[in-house]
Parts: C-alpha cells; structure tokens; sequence
C-alpha cells in the first residue's frame, strides 16, 4: 500500500457512493438497535430491492448520530434527520426522497443539540459505515497515517501531540504528549501499546460509540501511537459487555490487515504493528491501567503501585503506551489539521473537544461532542434541551463513581478539567448523568459506593472494609438509622479512602459522598436528624420494603 | 552507571542517611532500626504495597506512599510518624478487625499474631467502626494444617510464598473486593489438593492464626521464618 494506492481506493470509493441519487443512513449503533434499527434497515433493504432501485438508491448502516433517545434514526443524503422510524415507514420516507422529506417523522437538526456540538472525534460517526474500511479511507481515513509514514519522524509525531496540548480522555487528563515522549524515550526494544477501552462507568458509553461508529480512527490513532514511540505490538482491552463493539473491531482489523495497513512492513516500511483484542471479564477495576496491564498479561486484574509506571514498566515489564478510546481517536485529526489547530479549540489547559454521554433526567439523552470550556448550562439545558416535564435541575454527575455532583451553582462553570476537580468532581471518561428534584441526593451517592464497594478488588485493606463500611453507613442513613456519630464517621472514612487506598479506584471512591456531603447537607440532615427523605426516595423504598 | 551515582543519600525522620538506590524506604528504616509498621511486607517475598499500613510521608509528594514498594530518591525526606498517619495507621488496624472474627482470646496465634501485637503497639484500646461478623469457612481437610478464614486479613503472603518460594502455586485468591478470599486449588478443600506440597512455609509465613498446624490450642502456634532470608539468600547466591 502506497499513498497513491491509498488514494486511488477513496476515489473509487468517492465515485461508487457518487453514482447513487439517493442514500439512507440508518443508525446501527447499539442505542437505536435496541429500538430495533436493524429492522428497519432490513425493510429499506427490502423495499429498495422491491422497487428495483438499487442502482438509485444506497442504503447504508452507520454508527452513531447522537440522539439516542429518538431512536431509531434515519437520515438521508438530502439531509433530513428522521427520528422512532418503524420498519413501516421505509416505503414513505423513499417516497419522499425526491420531494419534501414526511413531516411527522421528521426531527429538526436547526436546534442546538446539532448545532452547538464540534465534532472531532465523532465526525464520521453516522456518516459512515463501521464494517467498511473504504468508507473511511473516502473520508480521508488513514491519511494521517500515511503522512505520518512518509512525512515525518516519530519525534516530529510527537512533538505534534504535544503542541495539540491533548490530554487523556480516560479521565485524570494527563498530558498525551507527554506520556508519549516518556514511552519514546524509555530504553526497550520490545513496546507496547494499549488501548483501554475497558468503559465502565455507569451511563457513560462514549468509547463503545466511537468504536462502533468509527472503529479505524481507533485503529489509526493506535497506528501513530505505535510509530511514534516505536512500539510494535498493541492490545485493545475491550470490556466483553460491548459485543457490537469487539464484533465491529475485530473486521476493521482484518479489513485494515488486508490492505497491508496493519502488520508487517506496513505501506512498505519498515514499521510493523500487530493489534490483537483481550476482552475484559467484567471488572471495573481493570479499567486502571496497571490492572489492565495484568489483565492482559493474564494474571488476575488487581492494581499495583506505581511508581514505576506503565511508560517505564508495564506490559510483560516493558515500557507501555496505554491510552484511552476517545485519546486515540483524536490523533489522526490532530496529524491531518496540525497540533496547532486542535489547540485553537478549548481553553487554556484544556484543549480541543471531550464527548459527553448525556443521560438521566434531561429531554436530548445521547452522546454529544463539545468544545472544552463550554458551560454545564449549556449543555443540560441548550444542548440537552433542559428537564423533562417541567422539573427543577437539580444536580448533573459527571465522572461516574469516581466523580462528584455538581448543583445549580455551578452551571456556569466552564468544562475543563481544573474547574471540575476544584468542584470537587472530575471530568472522568465524559458520563454526565443529570438529576432533577426526585432523585435523593444521598440515594446517589449509595449506588455509586454499592457499585465502588462490589468493583473493588479486595487487594488493599482501605478500599475493600472501608467501602463496604461506608456503603452500611450510607443504608443507615436512607432507612433513616442513622445518628450524627455516624455522619462524622462517614466524613473519617473518606478521609482515610482518599488518602491511603492503593489505586485510583479506592481513592476516588469517596468522591460523590464527599460532593454531595459538601453541597447537599441538608439532604443528609433531613434523613439523620428528622428522619425524612426530602425528595420521598429513600421514604418510598421503606414502604415497599415493609 | 558509575558507582558513586548507586549511593543516594536521604533524610528519615529528620537524620540523613545512605543507601542503595534499589533499596526501599522500608529497607533503609529497619537497616538503621526505625520502625515502620507493615502487615503484608515479608522479607524474602515480593512487595504488594496492599496493607497501607507502612505508608510515609514524602516533602513535596502530595500524596502518602507506601515505604515497601518507594526506593530511595536523593534528597529525600521521609516523615514515618506523625499524628495524621497515626491515625490513617489506627483506622486501617480497625478495619481489619471490623472485617473478620478476630478473638484473640481463643486464638491459637494468640501472643504470637503481627495483626495483634500492631494493634498493641499502636495503642488502639478499642474499635470505633461496626463488626462485620461475617460468616466463614474453616478447612481442615489437609492432614497437618488448618486454615481459618475468620482470621485472615488478606496479606496474599501465602500466595507468595507458594509461588515465588516452593513453586507449586497452590494458594490465591478469589472473588473481589470484601467476597475476595485466600483459595487453594480452584477452590477446592485443601485436603484434596494436587499441587499442595505439604511444605507447610504458608502456614509459618501467615502473619495471624489464619494458617495454623493441627494440634495447636490456644496460644501455642509459633511461628518460625528464619528460612525464607536463608533460602532467598542461598538462591540469590546460587544466580
């Protein structure tokens, strides 16, 4: 494969998608296949098959368009979005192809959901098809690759990352850049690379998009990665959870070793790379990158301390690069449009755009990409079109269990990584689940330290009893048990959580107690001391309970 | 690498001192009698840092760090003791105590268990969390030895001493968090299992009475570790 070969391939890719008049898009993401998306891409099938269009008419199944809650959608070549399409309505949408586009299936893309999104990470997804490697090398797909190839030294890669001013979408935001020169210049001959795409959070499902929408991005950032710090192996740790996503995975990586742009000698080079999927068990904490590294390795997914580093010993004892889903994903963008352009985008330290996975109490529920900076109010009520029947905001979540809840004062703060942990919450991987005036604050922070206390390991002593303690403390105070005593104990153990706990797991753990401790007090008040639950949760579990 | 950059000079407590640059703090501390705690820490077997017990505090390093696993940095300056890891020290003690049915008073390592002597040491008169008082096994399947699950605290210092020492892996550990449990074989009774030797090092490596000979009361099960620095030793002479 030569940049020519390359190029002839998107041509004839560009010409065959040019010969059709018409082309449906249909979401075969897993939110609109669990609306049955697949159905109606069978009946468009069908029904172009029926009429003898199928020199006229494409249709085609693409990843992810971002409303998941108006699912299944369909969008046409002409640029009408249509939303809770049945297979039904496959007959009258190709009837209206060539007219105005049925009006009551239609969903308007002038609103801001669509238009104040920038989409980096997810710019082909819904735009292409997943399964096909000549759709994205169409849309300029690994390009970036070979430029990199033929162009550049791996430090001039480097050096681009850096000014990019990237950092790690998995969540704690180290710089990209950075971890990549470290990795370059550790003395090894064999490295690795690692994609985490171990997504664990509850309601956060941005890397299972990406992957299944966009799959090759994933593959290509990987591919640079390797280049750049002279890595010849990398593993994908996907969690088993995400069929669609392993399934979609695991064709890109044939279709791309097909083509010689993965494997040996790639594009005639002297570059080799070998990509191979481990799928993970089950276990959130293999989303830590020094337990991932023992998952993969085989042994059993227990974190251990760093120093030293992945960067300096990680897989197998070699220096690793191990980056998140959404990480990878912003590379080949930041080859093709320079380092400096993606730090045009975003704030001072927070460059370029984080892809957020709305879900809870807010009208637009799906996956929306952003600008780094933008405020919390625009995105629950602007973008996410606000609270469903006429509620009160209460709280957004951001990071999972690791994260915190953030109130209304905090609407306007801008998203960046240093404003979310001065609130006292992380961006973590992009999960924004937002509450409103029925949700029990302490409720909350009892799931997220039930799920801490089930996803911990047991290796150290602090997060295995101390999580469990503090998940009894938490039943106490929303059965409305609970004495003050037990409140300043709540407190300690966080304390003790944070400071002493072996990894990221244990010492985050404590993080929605503590949020919620600090801006819902009173909540916590109402259930220990007049022994009431104010938004009538905790009130309604008793009842049931007795 | 030049022989004078392996030596890195370091301040504990206030005193300066010098070590090998691939020594720990932990190892510099005992080699000049400054006592850090530890639970899961055994010389002769590979560090885990999970206990949280030897936890120091580093000038410049926000966050606490575990004496077993940290080397020495030039420059350096460690504080082992002070009234916040104190503290951190006590709570995590409780905790242990809290997870299990630890009863000294019928125990056969009683007198001779690291979890109570620390808990002594640091002077804790009583528990402040809530006992958990779980159900737990005991097996007493193997011919010579018994394991009492209410007992363990999770050190894994069986695991490694099966493995790293007599090669024969018979020990880990399953399940996770507060379910996670020491199992030999997969699971199986320890009576049955295949890959056990019999050497009885788990039983003398166990920090409490968690692991203890057949025919032990109360108080009676003493310990003896002199052979893992010896048999460490020997090997590393023997590579």
């Amino acid at each position: 494969m030569t940049p020519e070969e390359l190029e002839q391939i998107a041509e004839e890719e560009r010409g065959t998608q040019a010969q059709f008049l018409h082309r449906v898009n249909v979401c075969l993401a897993a939110g609109c296949i669990s609306c049955q998306s697949q159905s109606v891409k069978d009946a468009f099938d069908k029904e172009i098959a029926n009429r003898g269009w199928q020199r006229k008419c494409q249709s085609k199944g693409v990843g992810c368009m971002g409303l998941c809650a108006e699912g299944p959608l369909v969008s046409t070549a002409q640029g009408a979005l249509y939303q809770h399409v049945t297979a039904a309505d496959a007959g009258e949408i190709l009837d209206a192809l060539d007219s105005e586009p049925v009006s009551r299936l239609v969903c308007r893309t002038d609103v801001p959901f669509f238009q104040r999104q920038k989409k980096i990470v997810l710019e082909n997804s819904g735009l292409v098809d997943p399964e096909r490697i000549e759709e994205y090398v169409g849309s300029s797909g690994y390009g970036a690759l070979m430029r990199v190839l033929t162009e550049m030294t791996p430090p001039e890669v480097v050096q681009e990352v850096v000014k990019s001013g990237l950092r790690g979408r998995g969540g704690a935001g180290y710089p990209t850049g950075l971890k990549w020169s470290t990795v370059a210049k550790a003395a090894g001959q064999h490295k690795y690379i690692i994609c985490n795409a171990d997504e664990g959070d509850p309601g956060a499902f941005m890397d299972r998009s990406v992957l299944e929408s966009d799959p090759h991005r994933v593959l290509e950032g990987m591919l640079i990665a390797a280049f750049a710090v002279g890595a010849s192996e990398g593993y994908i740790y996907v969690r088993a959870e995400y069929p669609l996503a392993i399934k979609r995975l695991r064709t890109a990586i044939r279709q791309a070793e097909r083509l010689g742009l993965l494997g040996s000698s790639i594009c005639g080079t002297r570059f080799s790379f070998h990509v191979d999927l481990r799928l993970g068990a089950g276990a959130f904490v293999c989303g830590e990158e020094t337990a991932l590294i023992a998952s993969v390795e085989g042994k059993r997914g227990t974190p251990r301390p760093r120093p030293p580093y992945p960067a300096q010993q990680g897989l197998f004892g070699e220096p690793t690069l191990i980056n998140n889903v959404e990480t990878y994903a912003n590379i080949a963008p930041i080859i093709r449009h320079g380092g400096e352009w993606y730090s045009q985008i975003g704030t001072e330290k927070s460059k370029g755009t984080k892809v957020f996975a709305l879900a809870g109490r807010v009208l637009n529920t799906g996956l929306v990409e952003v600008p780094m900076g933008i405020s919390l109010r625009d995105i629950v009520f602007e973008i996410g079109g606000g609270i469903p029947e006429g509620r009160c905001f209460k709280a957004v979540q951001t990071g999972g269990p690791s994260g915190g809840c953030l109130p209304a004062e905090f609407l306007d703060m801008p998203v960046d990584y240093e404003s979310l942990a001065k609130a006292g919450s992380i961006m973590g991987s992009g999960g924004m689940i937002v509450m409103d005036e029925t949700s029990c604050m302490v409720d909350v922070a009892k799931y997220f330290m039930d799920f801490c206390m089930t996803e911990s390991c047991g290796k150290c002593v602090p997060c295995r009893v101390g999580t469990y303690q503090m998940n009894e403390l938490l039943a106490r105070i929303t059965e409305r048990t609970a004495t003050p005593p037990d409140l300043a104990m709540l407190e300690e153990l966080c304390d003790l959580l944070r400071n002493t706990s072996l990894c990221g797991l244990g010492q985050s753990a404590p993080n929605p107690v503590m949020s919620t401790l600090r801006y819902f007090a009173d909540e916590y008040k109402a259930h220990v001391e007049e022994k009431r639950c104010p938004a009538g949760v905790c009130g309604n579990q008793a009842e049931e309970a007795s | 690498m030049s022989p004078v950059s392996n030596i890195k000079t370091l301040k504990i407590d206030g005193k300066d001192f010098s070590a090998r640059q691939d020594e720990t703090i932990l190892e510099v501390a005992r080699q000049n009698k400054i006592f850090i705690p530890t639970l899961c820490d055994l010389r002769g077997l590979s560090t885990v840092g999970a206990c949280r017990m030897c936890l120091v505090e580093i000038k410049g390093t926000a966050k606490l760090l575990p004496a077993c696993v940290t080397r020495v940095e030039e420059g350096m300056e460690v504080t082992t003791t002070s009234e916040r890891l104190d503290r951190y020290r006590k709570s995590i003690l409780e905790l242990l105590f809290t997870e299990r049915n630890h009863i000294c008073s019928v125990c056969v390592s009683n007198a001779h268990c690291e979890l109570q002597s620390l808990a002594q040491r640091l002077q804790i008169t009583h528990v402040h969390f809530p006992y958990r008082y779980p159900k737990a096994q005991v097996d007493g399947s193997h011919p010579r030895f018994v394991i009492d699950q209410n007992r363990c605290i999770l050190c894994t210092r069986c695991v490694r001493v099966c493995e790293e020492i007599e090669g024969a892996h018979t020990w880990d550990v399953m399940g996770r968090g507060i379910d996670a449990n020491v199992i030999t074989d997969l699971n199986q009774p320890w009576g049955s299992s295949e890959t056990c030797t019999g050497c009885g090092k788990c039983v003398h490596v166990c920090p409490t009475g968690a692991l203890f000979e057949k025919g032990r009361s109360v108080a009676e099960m003493l310990k003896r570790r002199n052979f893992l620095p010896y048999l460490t030793l020997m090997r590393e002479e023997r590579d």
